[in-house]
């Protein structure tokens, strides 16, 4: 069915579809859509879950994981101060081996005091066993939230997913979207490793040296099995729905001597850019990596490359433009624009095309004299 | 709003009838009538002489096979066993420090909403409980959650070694108090208290039938339970292994340590401490039975002893007032 | 077409971000692709507020803010004192001001209607503040930004309350072009 919709409503109608058995969450701009569209399915009876409100989003991970652990679907949503509060918890739902689904609504991390948008919430979770996918789009976000049930509940990943969209610039933003008749498309939940009374186990007791880096192992091994998970629940998704995404969202990239590459929506603005750049005479692409963990396989070989990246690691670089130079041993131009919601335009992402510098670092709006 | 356990909404509550309700034991039992089942195997790591095993022990008993323990660190973490082995004939979901509560609360939408009854509880440490805990504690016992959290006590972090926690009592050396604490015990059970739970007990690892009947009386209850039961720690006290049940004894008779039970708020304290907050014995029987207090400044041990008197009135005086009424 | 881009302005508690969702449905039901971005400042009622919408043939990819409107809509001109509304406007954009009095924005073909009259008569007030989000929908449809018809269906989609419709078919009659 073909309606409007934000960003936020968005994931709250997939997550209504997707029918959790609990969903436990921190209200924290600019999430709080999400939660209230939960909250109000629950108590008109659309949805069916039980709904914790929970004290905290440390609490809120902790609920899922014990919801999870018993074999059912779980969900939550937070933003920038509630997931870094999350952290540990993070860490415990990916080695527990628990599917939790959670949307990330990525805003700027204090002080000062800042709701907009940036990724250095999430990135900074990137080393937590989390699969981590970006959307650019409402619909976007609607289909991600859907197939990242079924991705992170496939016997073969039975690891957590973090379904990233950026605050305000999409959580708020309303544009078409087309829902589906979900069917069969997420199979029901099973758990091979739910608590069982009648089979008791200890669950993350003592685990020594000499078994501890096993199960790190198994993590990284369901990371790897996980891209093809994700190729096929995408192309089951396109079978289905019609809707096609891949771990890459690719604009005139064929013959490209130049990619622009970005996550979120500043990497779909980046087209409209790519098409002022063509006009011009330069060959450039928009190459918007979907998913950050497990990371995608690039064909940058040979091209120029521009990085935005909206977060940084400080002491370092940005993160995205640091994967890429340790993965392919590339020298990008890091461009470091849009932190904390600073306007970054189509206009402002061809100009860093044009002036591009391999190899160099520029903050966007951060000039030697000031 | 579920703030109180009256009016427990029915979105958190599965259960038909949305206020709790508690089905009465009959308060006669003896050691014969309870289970032979062992769900703490005898292949623990616990330290010899450890209650908290006592106590976890014949807390199992009183809830039987049908329960999962959720567990934060502490002394249990590693008392259950090392993977691949487990001591623990029950299911013990290990979570984070500072989410025993939340998890359980997980756990407990989870069941309820399927209709299943397992007993959920929660087997905690003091540092779990009354500090890095705390938080999840209150906001699961204010939504109300169905299930019996349980804080053994032995007044220290006594997992990483006796490190002083909110709940050690004053006086008290441990290794970051070696001159001996200079903060009173936090009052854990008046903070849960404020939560309003349908029932709340105290109850000591030296009273094992005490607490067998606590235990029992808690799982019928409906919504949020609570029990803190003292564990005195022979390492982390200074006191033999086989002095276990003795100091625990000495606890209670000295009124450093009242049983007691809080059914919908009401106050009854339990048998084995009728005597002694009428005629408790002298503080110094207890002092001396443990090195923690050993070379305690004088002043502190009588401010110890007004505490405990002021304590012990207290107490008296609330059963007094609540059988009035 | 080419994109149009519409930018609102209002004060927190108008219905300035909900016009512009509003807006972008009704385009939406028009068979055209939209987008309404707000642009959030601190949450606070009273503080000026300006969401943007864009509307056209193939699907929008721009989340930036809207810097050359075709159309500048005002809901409060008290905010006018302090924001230059007109800021960017193209040469040929128009101005849309909720206002009793016939006014004009300089160079630029202005439309009133005194839309917080038509709220306050039909009793459309919440918290003490004048409905404005629906009537403007009226105006802006006769306006030719989106049609009628459509308005009429995501005020009703979005609003049970009757008097939402009721307001922008005043607002539609009013408008003179």
């Amino acid at each position: 069915m073909r309606s409007v919709a934000t960003g936020n409503k968005a994931v709250a109608e997939a997550v209504r579809q997707a029918n959790p058995a609990v969903i436990a969450a921190y209200p924290i701009t600019p999430q709080t859509e999400i939660v209230e569209s939960i909250a109000g399915f629950v108590a008109d009876g659309t949805l069916a879950s039980q709904y914790i409100p929970v004290e905290s989003e440390h609490s809120a991970m902790a609920a899922c994981i014990g919801a999870s652990a018993t074999g059912v679907r779980t969900f939550t949503a937070t933003s920038s101060h509630g997931l870094l509060y999350m952290h540990e918890m993070l860490f415990w739902a990916s080695g527990a081996r628990l599917p939790v689904v959670m949307a990330n609504v990525n805003r700027a991390v204090g002080p000062g005091w800042n709701v907009w948008a940036e990724h250095t919430d999430a990135l900074a979770q990137r080393d937590t066993g989390w699969l981590q996918v970006f959307v650019a789009t409402v619909q976007e976000a609607y289909d991600t939230t859907l197939m990242a049930f079924r991705i992170a509940e496939h016997n073969d990943v039975l690891l957590p997913v973090m379904v990233n969209l950026d605050g305000f610039s999409l959580s708020h933003v309303m544009q078409s979207l087309d829902t589906v008749t979900l069917g069969d498309f997420i199979p029901p939940m099973v758990l091979p490793h739910r608590i069982d009374t009648a089979n008791p186990q200890g669950y993350g007791p003592l685990t020594g040296p000499e078994e501890f880096y096993k199960f790190r192992w198994e993590i990284e091994r369901s990371m790897r099995d996980a891209r093809s998970v994700i190729a096929g629940t995408e192309k089951a998704f396109a079978e289905t729905f019609g809707r096609k995404y891949g771990m890459t969202d690719e604009y005139r990239c064929e013959d490209a001597d130049v990619l622009v590459i970005a996550l979120g929506t500043f990497g779909k603005e980046a087209e409209v850019a790519v098409d002022i750049l063509r006009k011009e005479g330069i060959k450039v692409g928009s190459l918007r990596p979907r998913w950050f963990r497990p990371f995608p396989d690039l064909d940058v070989k040979g091209r120029d490359i521009v990085v935005i990246d909206r977060d940084y690691s400080f002491g370092f670089g940005g993160v995205l433009a640091d994967s890429l130079r340790a993965r392919y041993r590339v020298e990008p131009s890091s461009i470091i624009a849009g932190l904390g919601g600073q306007e970054v335009t189509y206009d402002d992402i061809a100009s860093f095309v044009r002036t591009r510098m391999p190899g160099t670092e520029t903050w966007f709006g951060v000039h030697d004299d000031v | 709003m579920a703030g109180t356990w009256g009016r427990i909404s029915t979105a958190v509550s599965p259960f038909p009838n949305p206020h709790y309700c508690v089905v009465y034991m009959r308060t006669g039992i003896s050691m014969a009538e309870i289970p032979k089942e062992e769900y703490v195997l005898k292949c623990t790591s616990g330290c010899a002489g450890c209650s908290s095993t006592l106590c976890l022990r014949y807390i199992l008993k009183a809830a039987g096979p049908e329960t999962v323990l959720v567990m934060p660190a502490c002394c249990t973490s590693v008392i259950q066993g090392a993977y691949p082995n487990t001591a623990m004939n029950v299911p013990v979901y290990n979570i984070a420090f500072a989410s025993a509560a939340a998890c359980a609360s997980g756990i407990s939408a989870s069941y309820r909403s399927l209709g299943k009854k397992t007993n959920i509880i929660v087997y905690a440490g003091d540092g779990g409980t009354v500090d890095i805990g705390l938080q999840a504690l209150s906001g699961a016992f204010e939504r109300g959650t169905d299930f019996l959290y349980i804080c053994y006590d032995n007044e220290a972090y006594g997992n990483t070694g006796m490190q002083r926690s909110g709940s050690t009592p004053l006086g008290a050396l441990t290794t970051t108090t070696p001159a001996g604490k200079i903060h009173a015990k936090k009052d854990i059970d008046s903070i849960v208290a404020a939560h309003s739970p349908p029932y709340m007990a105290s109850a000591c690892s030296a009273y094992p039938l005490d607490l067998f009947k606590k235990v029992r009386k808690a799982l019928e209850v409906r919504g949020p339970t609570f029990i803190h039961v003292l564990a005195p720690c022979p390492p982390g006290w200074r006191f033999p292994s086989d002095q276990t049940i003795e100091v625990g004894k000495l606890a209670v008779k000295t009124g450093m340590w009242i049983l007691w039970e809080r059914e919908y708020g009401k106050l009854k304290i339990s048998a084995p401490s009728r005597a002694a907050v009428k005629k408790p014995e002298p503080l110094a029987t207890y002092f001396s039975a443990q090195g923690r207090f050993k070379g305690i400044d004088p002043a502190v041990a009588e401010q110890l002893r007004n505490e405990v008197r002021r304590n012990i009135q207290r107490f008296v005086r609330e059963e007094e007032q609540s059988c009035d009424q | 077409m080419t994109m149009y881009e519409v930018r609102i302005h209002s004060r927190g508690g108008q219905g300035g971000v909900t016009a512009a969702r509003l807006l972008a449905h009704a385009a939406f039901l028009d068979g055209k692709h939209a987008s309404a971005c707000p642009f959030y400042g601190a949450e606070r009622r009273g503080a000026p507020v300006v969401s943007f919408v864009r509307i056209d043939d193939k699907p929008i990819r721009v989340y930036s803010q809207i810097r050359h409107p075709d159309l500048v809509v005002v809901l409060d001109t008290t905010i006018m004192d302090a924001v230059d509304v007109l800021q960017g406007l193209k040469p040929d954009g128009v101005v849309f001001l909720n206002s009793s009095e016939k006014s004009d924005a300089g160079e630029h073909t202005t439309y009133t209607v005194d839309l917080t009259a038509i709220a306050l008569s039909l009793g459309l007030v919440i918290a003490g503040s004048p409905i404005l989000n629906t009537p403007v929908l009226g105006a802006l449809a006769r306006m030719g930004v989106v049609s009628f018809a459509s308005v009429k269906a995501a005020i009703a989609v979005t609003f049970s309350d009757k008097r939402n419709v009721r307001a922008a078919e005043a607002a539609y009659q009013e408008l003179v072009l």
